[in-house]
């Protein structure tokens, strides 16, 4: 089956997918789709299952439950040498009694590919480690061998490439580089990248859709606009970007909007933007949504005012100022002002209140750690 | 070795030369070690291999000379018996090779999430040499004698013909040799195995490549080392065993290898120039086969 090179990606299905470790369940309930050709990343933290996913769809681990399905047929049960799947692995696992195009050329040559070695070449020249061919993987640097295994599997034009961090271990601008031509090569070939990575910033920037994972679950699928705009969940709100949130028993509901009581403040968002309408809830704000007066501002109903608090921190960031503003009966809140040369002249200390628009509101589905429910 | 990489660097500077006399300074005991026990005894093994039989005639006494007839006696008399120490070795350790190969992989591969079986395994890997290996091979030669059960039952089903004797033939050896001698093939390919990193078997799988395949361009060229150090930890001893072709063993007259007649010549027809010859020759015949088969294992000529 893995005879021929494919010509485009295939889609893949995970139905309910759990993996069991002795005493430890590492995936639960596990339900993904990708479309064929898409370029899909897979974010979240140290150990909440991105490895362990990646090696059941390639068939290295055996799902304790679940079916796993490549362009509509079910692999469960395939051998990984007979699933059109290829991977870059986190460890690299280059082949270390090989040369470097050996390890290359192997996929090749397993498949009896015609002229194996000059395809290998040209995978290798893709990295722009076309010279270092005749090397051994002891005698490359940690990121050299990481392109080197991305070179390895992407030579094989898989219908699904699943790429393990393939980029840790790169500087920043190679890291960069190596996003384009990565993306360059999804988009020209089609394929369908299955890609895990801890960086939101590269899950945001390359993926077409993006899942957030957390302890062995997916949080949240979508677009990265729309999990940076609405995040549903307080892991979500925080692990992608940062995010002032505010607990609170609802205390006025409209056909459109629902408001929370916190510390005598009245905060807002819009209903269509919000998980749960009653009981306790959580809403939040990006920190570059919202902004601070030093006079109390007038304003209407589509805004949130808070305040007034007193600011304790300010870090320049080179294009923003951030601004940690502890606001009386509520906590602390994070405001990102734009360093455009005329912000207002404020310092430690300062009196200050904050205000943002309703509709850059967005109200979570659960509440963050460590906040109790208020009945 | 050591010597060589420190020769490639000019010792010019004060630094360097304080390296190399430290470095001598350890090196020093062994040196002496090897001088004393290697150097001196080869040395009086190659002047006995050349002495003459004394004038007076007598059995046993020889005299310092060059008397290359030695070799040429040796070589004319007894290349039956050199012949066969080779040609035992070879199958000998071909045999213990493929036992050792997937007891090892299951030891050191298979066996790994449970530590305790593992340990368990390598200690009844070496337990026999808790006992003295002639023991061992005298309780074989009961066990295999004529009327014993084993060599009943072979009988019935035929594998020995009506009156045929086990002990004493070929197969015996073959037989006995593998068995004394296993470990030292088992242990140096457990150990390497054992430090087999199955990312690269995983890798291989992702890359397509069956079970079988995975076998032969990965698992094997990593476990290389072992299977040359065991393969030279078998079949080194085994060409120079004496014990197990010897009539008071597993062997008859048509089994003796050099061993064997070494041990003759030495303690029973005392001559000892054809003994010192025929070690010399052993010695040398290992060399170059030895020297011959790391060269071409660096270059992965063997698989
Ligand atoms: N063979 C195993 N036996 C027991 N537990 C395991 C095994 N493999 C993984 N785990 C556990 O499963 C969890 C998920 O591991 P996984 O490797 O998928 O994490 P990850 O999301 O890739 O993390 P990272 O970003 O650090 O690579 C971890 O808590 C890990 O300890
Ligand atoms: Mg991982």
């Amino acid at each position: 089956m893995a005879g021929e090179l494919s010509v485009a990606g295939a889609d893949l299905e995970l139905i309910d997918v759990r993996k069991d470790f002795p005493g430890f369940t590492a995936l639960d309930d596990m339900d993904l789709h990708i479309p064929a050709g898409q370029f899909f990343a897979l974010l979240g933290p140290s150990g909440c299952g991105k490895t362990t996913t990646l090696r059941i769809v390639a068939g290295l681990e055996t799902p304790t439950q679940g079916r796993v399905l490549i362009g509509g047929k079910d692999i469960t049960d395939t051998k990984p040498h007979d699933r059109p799947v290829n991977t870059v692995f986190q460890s690299y696992a280059l082949f270390p009694h090989m040369t470097i195009l050996e390890n290359v050329a192997f996929g090749l040559r397993q498949r009896k590919v015609e002229d194996p070695l000059a395809k290998a070449q040209a995978g290798l020249d893709l990295v722009e480690l076309g010279h270092i061919g005749a090397r051994r993987p002891q005698q490359l640097s940690g990121g050299q061998q990481q392109r080197v295994a991305l070179a390895r599997a992407l030579v094989n034009r898989p219908s699904l490439l699943l790429l393990d961090e393939p980029l840790g271990a790169l500087d920043l601008k190679l890291r960069r580089q190596m996003q384009i031509e990565l993306k360059a090569i999804q988009m020209e070939v089609g394929l369908t990248f299955l890609h895990v990575t801890h960086d939101q910033e590269e899950a945001m920037d390359m993926a077409d859709t993006v899942a957030v994972m957390n302890k062995g679950r997916i949080e949240q699928m979508g677009s990265p606009e729309a999990l940076y705009d609405r995040p549903k969940t307080a892991f979500v709100s925080r692990f992608l970007g940062q995010s002032n949130l505010f607990v609170g028993k609802v205390s006025e509901e409209n056909p459109n909007s629902v408001s929370i009581e916190v510390g005598g403040a009245k905060i807002t968002v819009d209903k269509k933007r919000a998980e749960k309408h009653t009981g306790t809830v959580a809403i939040g704000v990006r920190p570059e949504k919202a902004t601070f007066h030093e006079e109390k501002p007038n304003l209407g109903a589509d805004h949130v005012l808070i305040g007034p608090g007193e600011i304790i921190d300010i870090r320049f960031t080179g294009v923003s100022n951030q601004y940690l503003i502890e606001v009386p009966n509520i906590g602390e809140v994070t405001v990102f002002a734009q360093n455009v040369g005329k912000s207002p002249v404020v310092e430690l200390g300062a009196k200050v209140w904050v205000s943002w628009k309703v509709e850059h509101s967005f109200g979570l589905r659960d509440l963050p750690d460590g906040t109790e429910d208020l009945g | 070795m050591a010597f060589a990489a420190f020769g490639s660097s000019t010792p010019t500077t004060k630094g360097q030369t304080k390296s190399g006399r430290v470095v001598l300074a350890l090196l020093l005991p062994g040196l002496l070690y090897l001088v004393l026990f290697f150097v001196i005894p080869l040395v009086s093994l190659v002047l006995t291999s050349l002495e003459t039989p004394a004038a007076s005639g007598k059995i046993g006494e020889y005299v310092p000379g060059l008397d290359f007839g030695n070799y040429a006696y040796v070589a004319t008399k007894y290349w039956p018996q050199i012949a066969r120490s080779f040609g035992f070795a070879f199958i000998a350790t071909i045999i213990a090779l493929l036992i050792s190969y997937p007891l090892a992989y299951f030891i050191g591969v298979k066996a790994r999430p449970w530590p305790m079986l593992q340990r368990m395994l390598v200690t009844l890997v070496i337990a026999p040499f808790f006992i003295s290996f002639l023991l061992r091979t005298i309780a074989w030669k009961q066990l295999l004698a004529d009327h014993s059960p084993i060599i009943e039952w072979a009988h019935q089903v035929g594998f020995l013909s009506p009156s045929q004797s086990f002990i004493g033939s070929n197969a015996a050896v073959v037989f006995g040799l593998v068995y004394n001698f296993i470990p030292f093939m088992t242990l140096p390919l457990y150990t390497s195995l054992e430090r087999l990193d199955t990312r690269y078997l995983e890798a291989g799988s992702d890359l397509y490549a069956s079970p079988s395949k995975v076998f032969r361009k990965i698992t094997l060229p990593l476990s290389m080392p072992g299977i040359i150090s065991g393969t030279l930890l078998t079949f080194i001893p085994i060409a120079g065993d004496y014990v197990n072709a010897s009539r008071d063993f597993l062997g008859s007259s048509n089994t003796s290898m050099i061993g064997t007649m070494v041990d003759a010549d030495f303690l029973q027809n005392r001559n000892y120039p054809a003994a010192s010859a025929m070690s010399v020759v052993l010695m040398g015949i290992i060399l170059i086969l030895v020297t011959w088969y790391v060269r071409k294992s660096g270059t992965e000529d063997l698989l």
